[in-house]
């Protein structure tokens, strides 16, 4: 079965109950510490119903809203890198005997839990993809990764608004999304009518529609669902002119803006753990305290920390201005020759949760708007 | 990211405070590796570090690694004496391209704890003498005490190495040149039209003699240096060697000189 | 043998002196040699003199009470040993030793300080020259003092 189908929204929990009785643990959005994080979940009622989020730099705040909807929300802090990359993994333990040798070498099991993702957003299937891409893609594949999404169901959602700072319509990466889950759904609330318009996008998604009540979708359904992607389009609340963008930065290292944003910038790090395709990790030797036994870590780690850089005789990145120019070509151009795409899906989580706002689509602009207008004051 | 045990045989201390160890993989199967490649060497549990490999490429059954003795996990490292174990991932990285650049005369400049490096690259030219032309090998130290392999240098020479070796300073006993790098370059008589340049050393060192080669002639595409920054997984996953758009443990360590240049220039890169 | 005044006209350090100049240079020029070890100037002493040399190798060097003769830098074939003969107070800053038997080519420095006075195109000719010389060497010491190699200092 393919296309385009309607679940009405009394019949939702049948969706989870197919996936639970094909021994997924379903992950989802749920409220949380006044945020939405993602956790376990085996209802719709775990779900943030009726809540929304105000999003801009620096500010973020859960509000009610005036009506029932179970995605009616942008992103939260949290993003499924949690899943691909966790923050801390062992990745063996070994006695350290005599001689400095390593024996009775232990890797825990893979274990590899039968995730479905709820609630994914189309920024986050691309930040998945750019993971995979970056993670496995190479020679040597990520030890800790490996099978962690192949086998993940993924029931996306589309955006029925834009966050405060989105833009993923400047990133290409949304807000619909058309390739990489095996359902999508589009919320439709209009009065009494509580339906998702059901995007099939696999074999396995088809399969699991199956076992739900649903009807396929008319027109009306479909031009609903068209309207709702329209106008989150519309709605985005950043904007990234990506002309060339990798060209700009290279051409600005020594751009005065980078001055500008150091005063501001603390390094706390805030943005690279909530990015969804940030990636750095350390990688550490942990002993105990008689030294006979070591475990290997890898443990998220970030290029804002002055330990990144460091090679003998000090950090080659000093500068909290180095140090935020380092992120942001990264994210924005360096990604490019390293990955062959952008590794910035334009989610505007590092906006919202720096602690002083710092806008990464602000600072490109002001680069470029430098180089546009050259005689215009900072 | 599980490391293989590797056997200390031998150790022989340097200078005060470099020693070179050479290991036998306890599996038995050969090392093999390329001139330029470099391991993840640990000591028991004390951290990992990323080394240079500096033996002969052509005996594999020996792993051989030049240690400066600098931090928790070099000092670990360095205190492994014959009869230990020490830890070892890899080859990793992009090595000389000793075979692209056969038919040219090439100048090696090494500078301090640039030599070990190079020194698989020299041995696997020297075992291929016919294919190169001249073969010139411009080294510094900080002082004649800090010379390395002062006897190899000798036996290089003989084997068809030109060898220049300068100081920085030096007493009274010393009867070689004294200064920096690029004033060998004068009295090596190079002939920079069919030059091929391999640096290492650190890194203000590799940009004031390339700058001086190419001044001389030499193009930049035909430079290659051996980049370092902090390299903590080896494998291309965890970030921390960039330089710019370059991962130097996939794109590197050694590099074209036309390449890397550039972004060599931006401070704090 | 090569002529002195073809072997100052084929130094670098030399090249493009007129030949009026190249000839007067040469006038005040005579061949020496100087065994392994032998001083050629002494820190302190007059500075009427200066060199090139021809063959060879001489050492810069300092004398320390506790850590003896210091070489600071080695001069070799081709290159010019002495700018102070040129600058006041002409006195030697360093001492001069030849670490190999060296052919030199020894210059009046005091005479032709004399002709500089008298000809100023001479004088500029020679100041520019020796001006490139510091300036060499300057850039070399500047990166010895960076002790490229020496143990790396703590972090913090």
């Amino acid at each position: 079965m393919t296309g385009v189908h309607v679940i009405e929204r009394g019949d939702f929990d049948g969706l989870l109950a197919a996936l639970a009785r094909r021994s997924y643990t379903i992950v989802g959005p749920t409220v949380r510490d006044r945020a939405i994080v993602y956790d376990e979940i085996t209802s719709a009622e775990d779900l943030p119903i009726g809540w929304t989020d105000e999003q801009d730099g620096g500010y973020y705040r859960l509000r009610r809203r005036d009506d029932e909807a179970l995605f009616g929300y942008a992103v939260g802090p949290q993003s499924w890198k949690q899943y691909q990359l966790p923050a801390n993994v062992k990745l063996w333990r070994a006695r350290v005997d005599q001689d400095g040798g390593l024996s009775e070498v232990t890797e825990p099991p893979r274990e590899s839990p039968r995730l479905a993702f709820l609630g994914a957003r189309s920024c986050e299937l691309h930040a998945i993809g750019m993971l995979d891409r970056v993670l496995l893609g190479g020679a040597h594949p990520d030890p800790a990764d490996s099978a962690r999404t192949e086998d993940v169901f993924i029931i996306a959602v589309q955006c029925a608004q834009a966050g405060g700072t989105c833009f993923c319509v400047s990133m290409n990466t949304g807000p619909v999304a058309e390739r990489g889950f095996d359902l999508a759904l589009t919320e439709i609330l209009n009065g009494a009518m509580h339906h998702f318009v059901v995007e099939v996008g696999s074999e396995r998604g088809a399969d699991v529609l199956e076992e739900v009540p649903h009807r396929e979708a008319a027109d009306v359904d479909r031009n609903a669902a068209k309207a709702v992607h329209a106008q989150t389009a519309s709605q985005m609340g950043r904007e990234l002119d990506t002309t060339d963008i990798k060209g700009l930065l290279y051409r600005n290292y020594e751009h005065p803006r980078w001055d500008e944003v150091a005063e501001r910038c603390l390094t706390c790090g805030n943005c690279t753990m909530v990015c969804p395709t940030c990636f750095c990790t350390t990688v550490e030797d942990v002993t105990d305290l008689e030294g006979e036994h070591v475990e290997r870590h890898q443990r998220w780690d970030s290029c804002f920390t002055i330990d990144y850089s460091h090679i003998h005789g000090g950090a080659v990145r000093p500068s909290p201005r180095s140090r935020y120019r380092q992120w942001m070509t990264h994210k924005l151009a360096s990604w490019w020759d390293q990955f062959g795409t952008s590794g910035c899906v334009g989610c505007g989580r590092c906006i919202t949760w720096c602690p002083v706002g710092i806008d990464l689509t602000e600072e490109a602009r002001a680069i470029r708007d430098s180089e546009e207008r050259p005689d215009a004051n900072d | 990211m599980v490391p293989a045990p590797f056997d200390v045989l031998a150790k022989r201390q340097d200078t005060e405070d470099t020693w070179t160890l050479e290991l036998q993989p306890r599996s038995g199967e050969p090392f093999e590796f390329a001139p330029g490649q470099f391991t993840m060497l640990s000591a028991g549990g004390a951290g990992e570090v990323p080394m240079s490999i500096s033996g002969d490429p052509d005996e594999p059954q020996r792993l051989v690694h030049t240690v400066h003795s600098l931090g928790l996990a070099t000092q670990a490292v360095c205190e492994a004496e014959p009869g230990q174990v020490l830890s070892v991932r890899g080859p990793f990285g992009r090595p000389w391209p000793l075979e692209a650049i056969e038919g040219a005369d090439v100048v090696i400049a090494a500078g301090g704890l640039g030599l070990p490096p190079v020194r698989p690259a020299i041995l696997r030219m020297l075992a291929h003498r016919e294919r190169y032309g001249r073969l010139v090998l411009l080294y510094s130290a900080r002082s004649p005490e800090q010379v390395l392999f002062p006897d190899e240098l000798t036996a290089w020479s003989e084997r068809g190495l030109e060898v220049l070796v300068t100081v920085d300073s030096a007493g009274p006993e010393w009867r070689g040149h004294v200064g920096v790098v690029t004033r060998l370059i004068r009295p090596a008589k190079l002939e920079t039209g069919i030059l091929v340049a391999m640096s290492c050393g650190p890194e203000v060192m590799m940009r004031f003699v390339l700058a001086a080669l190419a001044d001389d002639g030499v193009r930049s595409d035909r430079m290659y240096v051996s980049m370092e920054r902090n390299m903590q997984c080896g494998i291309g996953l965890c970030g921390h060697c960039q330089l710019g758009p370059k991962l130097l443990c996939r794109d590197g360590p050694v590099c074209r000189w036309s390449e890397i240049a550039p972004w060599l220039s931006v401070r704090e890169l | 043998m090569r002529m002195i005044d073809e072997l100052i006209a084929a130094t670098p350090t030399f090249a493009g002196l007129e030949p009026a100049h190249l000839e007067l240079l040469a006038g005040c020029g005579r061949n020496e040699h100087v065994a392994a070890g032998e001083l050629l100037m002494r820190e302190g002493e007059a500075a009427d003199r200066f060199f090139l040399i021809r063959r060879g190798l001489v050492a810069l060097e300092v004398d320390a009470p506790g850590r003896g003769a210091m070489q600071i830098q080695t001069l070799h074939e081709g290159e010019v040993v002495g700018w102070s003969w040129l600058f006041a107070p002409f006195r030697w800053a360093v001492d001069g030793r030849a670490v190999e038997s060296c052919g030199l080519i020894a210059f009046d420095g005091a005479c032709l300080r004399g002709k500089c006075e008298d000809d100023h195109e001479l004088g500029y000719q020679l100041m520019r020259r020796f001006a490139a010389v510091v300036i060499d060497r300057l850039q070399g010491t500047r990166l010895q003092l960076l002790d490229l190699y020496g143990r790396a200092p703590a972090s913090a």
